[in-house]
């Protein structure tokens, strides 16, 4: 259908995006196609050390799943999502295919090792989520392609992770985020994956930053050399959010707290993450 | 757009009445409510998915209703506020907003209460923290939420024998 429609289609998800962008004629489509209709679509499954999503999957559903909340950053990115209105209706795959640079489920699924399923024309294939995103509001997909499954491996034993972004309200975009994904053996980081959102066109992974950590007890000279890490890696832009400087501070920050819920979840502690409002 | 765009029809239940419609596609939810039902209770706020003004039940889950087409309600059984009231009797949620001045100008109030509803629906007795995360997608400009929140607390609290 969709090849038949061309260019001038667009697949609607949850459509908590994309409606608001029609009605600013950001996004002016000849053709919507509803995928809402398509049954078989919203799914968590668990299967063989992986968690699997329905490409509409809605974030409420996997807020509220026990399932998904074996993987507690996934549970963390779904319950801050907006709003309880736009988390019943957005999806995880609509979002991901969105690649706002804002949205908040790639930053998080930077983190962790995750196949996008896209199905189209030529068959299915499967890419990394951080080959899907390839630039704001750019991805992977060919023309008639689509997701049709998240597929998140589950981390480890002994790891933990934690997501945290600062909003001005819960409706609006965070100003800055950020995801933590800690793999520790004792007090040493065996492996760590940092991921920050909304200050650049994609997430950015802080390599840096990992490579401080690893192999390292997580002392407070380490975490403050992951923060300059991170805030060198920003790559923010002032605007009515915040100037490019406060986004760099507010991004250190931001991941000292997170790499502190992680390493606690990592020791099998229950924290509960909440984003952080202005 | 394309020049000839066909209406598309669909069926479904609005305050447990069901409805056949032929609307067309980019007809949003909130409009087929407002325009074509006269159901004026639904408030437009800001159009850009902030305010929550819009806010409707959709099969017992709160949606924003500017930031749905009207035609993907095919099928769905919706609650506006002018379906809380039962056989002239104002529903617990509607009482309990008044008795604790949860309002002053009213434009929000209809939206604040669905959201509250869908959270007293799952949990009768909500602490603060559940009570804001229920309600955050709705704005009032009025109150300071105080009293909205008193609200919502007793409209549990009466819902229980309900």
């Amino acid at each position: 259908m969709l090849a038949e429609l061309g260019d001038d289609a667009k697949l609607l998800a949850g459509g908590q995006s994309l409606i608001p962008l029609m009605k600013l004629r950001f996004a002016n489509p000849s053709h919507l196609v509803d995928l809402n209709f398509v049954s078989g679509t919203s799914y968590i499954n668990e299967d063989n050390g992986t968690l699997r999503f329905g490409a509409l999957t809605r974030h409420a559903e996997i807020e509220s799943s026990a399932v998904a909340g074996k993987i507690p950053i996934l549970h963390d990115c779904a319950a801050g999502i907006a709003d309880v209105q736009v988390r019943n209706r957005g999806t995880i795959g609509g979002s991901l295919a969105e690649a706002d640079p804002s949205g908040d489920w790639a930053t998080v699924l930077f983190t962790l090792a995750v196949d996008v399923r896209c199905i189209g024309t030529n068959g299915k294939r499967t890419v990394s989520v951080s080959d899907f995103i390839k630039d704001a509001y750019t991805t992977d997909l060919a023309q008639g392609e689509l997701v049709s499954e998240v597929a998140v491996k589950i981390p480890p034993k002994g790891s933990g992770g934690a997501y945290l972004a600062f909003k001005r309200s819960a409706p609006v975009y965070p100003t800055a985020s950020a995801a933590v994904q800690l793999t520790m053996s004792g007090d040493v980081c065996q492996d760590a994956a940092i991921a920050l959102g909304c200050v650049g066109l994609i997430p950015i992974r802080v390599k840096d930053a990992e490579s401080v950590m690893r192999g390292q007890p997580l002392s407070e000279k380490t975490i403050a050399s992951a923060m300059e890490a991170a805030r060198n890696a920003a790559d923010p832009q002032s605007d009515m959010r915040g100037s490019a400087e406060y986004k760099r501070t507010l991004v250190g920050a931001l991941v000292k707290r997170a790499i502190d819920i992680a390493v606690r979840r990592a020791r099998g502690e229950q924290v509960e993450a909440t984003h952080i409002y202005a | 757009m394309p020049d000839n765009v066909e209406n598309i029809s669909i069926n479904f239940k609005v305050n447990g009445k069901p409805y056949s419609r032929s609307v067309e596609p980019r007809k949003l939810l909130v409009e087929l409510l407002r325009e074509d039902l006269d159901l004026t209770g639904t408030h437009v706020g800001c159009d850009t998915s902030y305010c929550g003004a819009c806010t409707v039940l959709m099969n017992g889950a709160a949606v924003k209703s500017c930031t749905m087409f009207a035609l993907q309600a095919d099928g769905a059984d919706i609650l506006t506020v002018e379906g809380l009231e039962r056989n002239g009797e104002l529903h617990p949620i509607q009482k309990a907003f008044g008795d604790c001045y949860g309002l002053q100008c009213g434009y929000c109030t209809p939206g604040l209460m669905l959201a509250a509803l869908q959270l007293l629906s799952q949990n009768k007795k909500p602490n603060e923290k559940e009570m804001r995360k229920a309600i955050a997608g709705n704005t009032c400009r009025c109150t300071g939420y105080q009293n909205i929140l008193k609200a919502i607390q007793v409209a549990g609290q009466n819902m229980k024998g309900a």
